[in-house]
């Protein structure tokens, strides 16, 4: 039981898809495929992201100017949507990773002390 | 699809490449096509959910949405014609008659003055309160001081007279406003043709020009190009037409007459014919307009005017004695021109503003019976996932569309009866000629019916929104549908349209009451197969070129008129007076006012000084005026042929008169006299009893009744009895008075009961409207009883069979049924009262005769509006006793 609860996926909280998805643009500009796959991987496959669920996301963030789309050609030549970071995008990033740094250090301060009961 | 960022198409290849390269990525791993294809798919997840997810973050949605309600609602409309026809007919008939009654509002209340910068025109009246007089009017020095006090542009007396204006085929009488050079210029207009009085004039007398009105150059002049070469000849004085005012162009005045000028004549208001030296307590200019200097308010400058008054009062001790307490009020120009139709005017508007508030309600209910006979189709479209929000915004649209194409008939109506309802309108209304369907009119309308439309259909969509699934969907097999809530509405529906109803009809009661105790009041005379017609003698400018200077001269003028008067066909007494002694004309009382005056005087035996002049209703009769009016003499004798200008004043006044200012004491030979200057003592000869002819709501005005042949009168009144053929008679006495004097116009022929009716114009203008939406308000309500009941009695037809089954008899479902509607309209008239018993308070100003509180009135519409819930409750009630039980149960 406990080597399937290690290899099942975790899902994704609520929210963090959006902070994920600048975290990958940092490198570069990226097509979708390329930032699911960028996700699962350096995640080293803990989280799942379901693809379909990543382009509302970035719809979202293009609206709000986080992120910049133009159509370019993929590394095997395939036309491919690349989106790349804004500079507000870069700001919203830099104050999500803040709040997120705070929030999970405010539960592991909260869990950890039950962690050392058990 | 401007404004959504990018289209469906766009997405969608979007989406195809990523899975394009997933699946290269993959096989480059070693998998065949088809596996790596499925394994794309399969980390993808939903396509089509992705793509809903795309579509509806545009923002265009609610675009769609709106799209496919309106196309909906159409369709629903147009498949249920006969309620839709229904609806829209209620809802043109409010919006129609509300936009109506609108227009006439914002061109009289709403609309400023048609003048540049309105704002600053105010109208001054001068109040002497210590003696309980008004507005009566300022001197020649007053005007002076006024227009030097530097808180105003431009100070203009107005001075509203006629005159007879010969040269053209017919001498016609012409409505005269004498005004400062200054006039035109404090108004900022301009000419159409020629130009207006130099402003700075001051020369003594009057101006050798004169203005003339659009209306006189077309028709005493047929519009002649070359008028400004023509000269004019007022009362036999001849002047030089010097411009023509703009079309359209009223002159601002309380009344009709005052508002359709004529002729403007100008002078500074000194030299000949006017006193040379004008006396500071001679009020011989009736009225004043002015502009105040720029930045200036009304507030501001009547303290500054307050002032004033004050120092001058310090200054000439003599001229303002302290009991009178003179004071000037600044009153914004407007509210002089329409100030004394406002309540009429707010009144009606309350009225259809219910009346389209219980159409509103009554297509609400309307809605919500057919709200229930949809219900399963709601039932079924939200079972089959519609979200609740958008089967609301569809009701609501469907409501928005209903309102809007019934404002749009309703404006249809209007414009196409517009013609035909402005014959309604009493003539005297100000700025009649501004009201229009203009785009605030429509602007309103459009809001209103909006504001309709929200109102009626928020009730229908709340439900919807609160559909119960699973009861909808099992009640629907049974053929009722209306849930508990929904019945409730409708019920609270009908009591509101109850409630509203009972109030306009309670309005609609006082105001018919106060009308018909009005007519019916005892008049004190007798108007029957009376007629009256007008004639002037000139006032020319020097007095030794008139011909009818004092009353000795006028004598054999009035003599003659009479004497020929008295031969006409079916003429069998004709008597002489001026204005005043038409009874019941208010607008020749005010001309008589305004250009002489008030009666200001004093009564014998109390010192001049310390005493108050008293005012009071006075006119010029000849001696057969109370015999041909039906008046009877009390005591004390009527005037005579022995009464002439070289014999002693005499006086006959009314019993208010003698109980007013000699109470307890004997009237008979008592004397009085005016305020003005080298006045004759006048005697009291006899009493007569009060009748109304100063109005018909006053009981006891004081009056004093002199004799025409001592006192001489330039505006005449020739009265006739008899048989007479009004129009006929008019033509002759034109002949007789014309071969005696070729020069005098012959105007303004009427009946005695023309006149009388016509005092009432207003009144009954208000009651007609109010009576009107009254009953359109209690049908309303009848049919919202009358869909209530009548859906209530087919909702239980299912019990009703039951009970009949189990031996209920008859009558007593017939009672179940009417006790239901009962209910309801008691309901409606317990909240009614309340509200009805504000409004009759505040409308306290236009009744008559009966408290605002009349119990009659109450009870008796109370009763009426029972009568017709009885009524609208009866016809369901007759069905349900109709149940056959069988048909009944086999419902289910």
């Amino acid at each position: 039981m406990s080597t399937q609860d290690t290899k099942e996926r975790l899902e994704l909280l609520q929210g963090t898809l959006d902070m994920l998805i600048l975290r990958t643009l940092i490198f570069g500009s990226q097509h979708g495929q390329g930032i699911a796959r960028a996700i699962q991987e350096t995640s080293e496959k803990e989280l799942l992201v379901e693809h379909g669920a990543l382009y509302p996301a970035l719809q979202r963030l293009e609206e709000r100017g986080w992120i910049s789309a133009k159509w370019g050609v993929s590394s095997n030549n395939r036309k491919a949507r690349f989106y790349a970071l804004t500079a507000a995008g870069r700001k919203q990033l830099v104050k999500e990773t803040n709040k997120w740094q705070r929030l999970t250090g405010a539960i592991a301060r909260i869990l950890g002390p039950q962690r050392a009961k058990s | 699809m401007f404004g959504r960022k990018r289209k469906l198409d766009d997405f969608t290849s979007e989406i195809e490449a990523h899975i394009q390269i997933e699946i290269e990525r993959l096989r480059e791993q070693g998998l065949s096509e088809d596996d790596a294809r499925a394994a794309a798919r399969r980390s993808f997840g939903n396509v089509m959910h992705a793509e809903e997810r795309f579509y509806e973050s545009g923002r265009w949605l609610w675009w769609d949405h709106f799209r496919h309600d309106i196309r909906y609602a159409l369709r629903v409309l147009r498949k249920s014609a006969g309620f839709t026809a229904i609806a829209v007919l209620t809802i043109a008939l409010g919006i129609g008659a509300t936009t109506a009654i609108y227009s006439v509002v914002d061109a009289t209340l709403l609309h400023p003055l048609p003048y540049p910068q309105p704002e600053q025109l105010v109208s001054i009246e001068d109040d002497l309160p210590g003696v309980g007089a008004q507005d009566v009017g300022m001197s020649e020095p007053e005007w002076q001081d006024l227009q030097r006090s530097g808180i105003f542009e431009y100070v203009s007396p107005t001075w509203f007279d006629e005159n007879n204006i010969t040269g053209s085929s017919q001498p016609a009488r012409v409505r005269l406003l004498i005004v400062a050079p200054n006039y035109f210029a404090l108004l900022s207009v301009k000419p159409q043709l020629g130009r207006s009085f130099n402003p700075e004039d001051h020369t003594p007398g009057l101006l050798q020009e004169v203005l003339i009105s659009d209306g006189l150059w077309k028709r005493a002049f047929g519009g002649d190009p070359h008028i400004l070469d023509r000269n004019v000849r007022l009362d036999t004085d001849l002047y030089q037409v010097g411009g023509v005012t703009p079309e359209g162009f009223d002159a601002p005045g309380r009344t009709a007459e005052e508002r359709n000028i004529e002729v403007w004549a100008a002078t500074s208001f000194y030299g000949g014919p006017m006193s040379d030296h004008p006396r500071r307590s001679g009020r011989n200019l009736p009225t004043a307009i002015a502009r105040l200097k720029p930045g200036l308010t009304i507030a501001a400058a009547q303290s500054r005017v307050d002032a004033l008054v004050a120092s001058l009062q310090k200054q000439y001790p003599v001229d303002y004695p302290l009991q009178s307490v003179w004071t000037v009020r600044l009153v914004p120009l407007k509210e002089r021109v329409v100030g004394n139709v406002r309540q009429s005017l707010i009144l009606l508007f309350g009225a259809v503003g219910l009346v389209l508030l219980i159409g509103c309600v009554n297509v609400a209910n309307l809605l919500l019976a057919r709200a229930s006979a949809r219900g399963r189709e709601m039932a079924v479209r939200q079972a089959l996932g519609a979200a609740r929000k958008r089967l609301m915004s569809q009701l609501l649209t469907e409501s928005l569309l209903l309102s809007l194409i019934g404002g749009v008939f309703g404006i249809a109506i209007l414009l196409c009866t517009k013609a035909f309802l402005l014959r309604f309108v009493p003539a005297n209304l100000p700025r009649l000629n501004d009201i229009s369907i203009s785009w605030s009119v429509l602007l309103f309308a459009l809001i209103a019916s909006r504001i309709a439309g929200a109102i009626f259909g928020l009730a229908p969509a709340l439900h919807a929104g609160r559909v119960d699934l699973t009861h909808a969907l099992k009640e629907a097999t049974r053929g009722s549908t209306g849930s508990g809530q929904q019945t409730r509405t409708r019920r609270a529906l009908v009591v509101t349209e109850f409630a509203l109803s009972l109030v306009l009809m309670i309005a609609a009661g006082l105001l018919l009451r106060s009308f018909w105790d009005l007519l019916n009041v005892q008049l004190g005379f007798n108007p029957q197969s009376v007629m009256t017609v007008r004639t002037r003698l000139p006032y020319p400018n020097n007095p030794k070129t008139d011909i009818y200077r004092t009353p000795a001269q006028e004598a054999p003028f009035f003599r003659e008129i009479l004497r020929r008067a008295r031969t006409l066909p079916g003429v069998e007494e004709a008597a002489l007076g001026d204005t005043a002694s038409i009874p019941l004309d208010q607008s020749l009382r005010d001309l008589k006012l305004i250009s002489e005056g008030q009666f200001l005087f004093v009564l014998e035996g109390h010192d001049i000084c310390s005493d108050q002049p008293a005012v009071v209703e006075r006119s010029s009769v000849s001696p057969k005026y109370f015999d041909l009016l039906g008046i009877p003499l009390l005591r004390g004798r009527l005037f005579n042929e022995l009464d002439t200008d070289n014999t002693a004043q005499v006086a006959v006044i009314n019993e208010a008169f003698a109980r007013l200012y000699w109470p307890g004491q004997d009237s008979l030979g008592q004397r009085f006299k005016s305020t003005r200057a080298e006045s004759p003592w006048i005697t009291v000869v006899g009493i007569i009893p009060n009748a109304r002819t100063e109005s018909l709501a006053q009981a006891s005005v004081p009056q004093v009744y002199l004799d025409v042949y001592q006192t001489g009168a330039k505006r005449l009144t020739i009265l006739l009895r008899g048989h007479l053929d009004t129009a006929a008679t008019a033509e002759l006495v034109r002949e007789q008075v014309q071969s005696v004097d070729p020069t005098l116009p012959v105007s303004d022929t009427q009946t005695l009961s023309e006149t009388v009716s016509a005092s009432l114009s207003e009144r009954r203008f208000s009651m007609e409207m109010v009576a009107l939406f009254a009953l359109t308000a209690l049908l309303l309500a009848g049919l919202g009883i009358y869909g209530v009941i009548s859906y209530m009695v087919s909702e239980r037809t299912h019990e009703i069979g039951i009970r009949v089954a189990l031996g209920a008899q008859k009558r007593n479902m017939q009672r179940i049924v009417v006790r239901e509607g009962l209910a309801l309209a008691l309901a409606g008239a317990a909240v009614g009262f309340v509200c009805a018993l504000v409004v009759s308070h505040l409308m306290a100003g236009m009744l008559y005769g009966v408290r605002p509180t009349d119990p009659l009135t109450f009870a008796g519409v109370a009763f009426l509006l029972i009568g017709v819930a009885l009524l609208a409750c009866y016809i369901p009630a007759r069905r349900a006793t109709r149940v056959d039980p069988l048909v009944a149960l086999r419902h289910e």
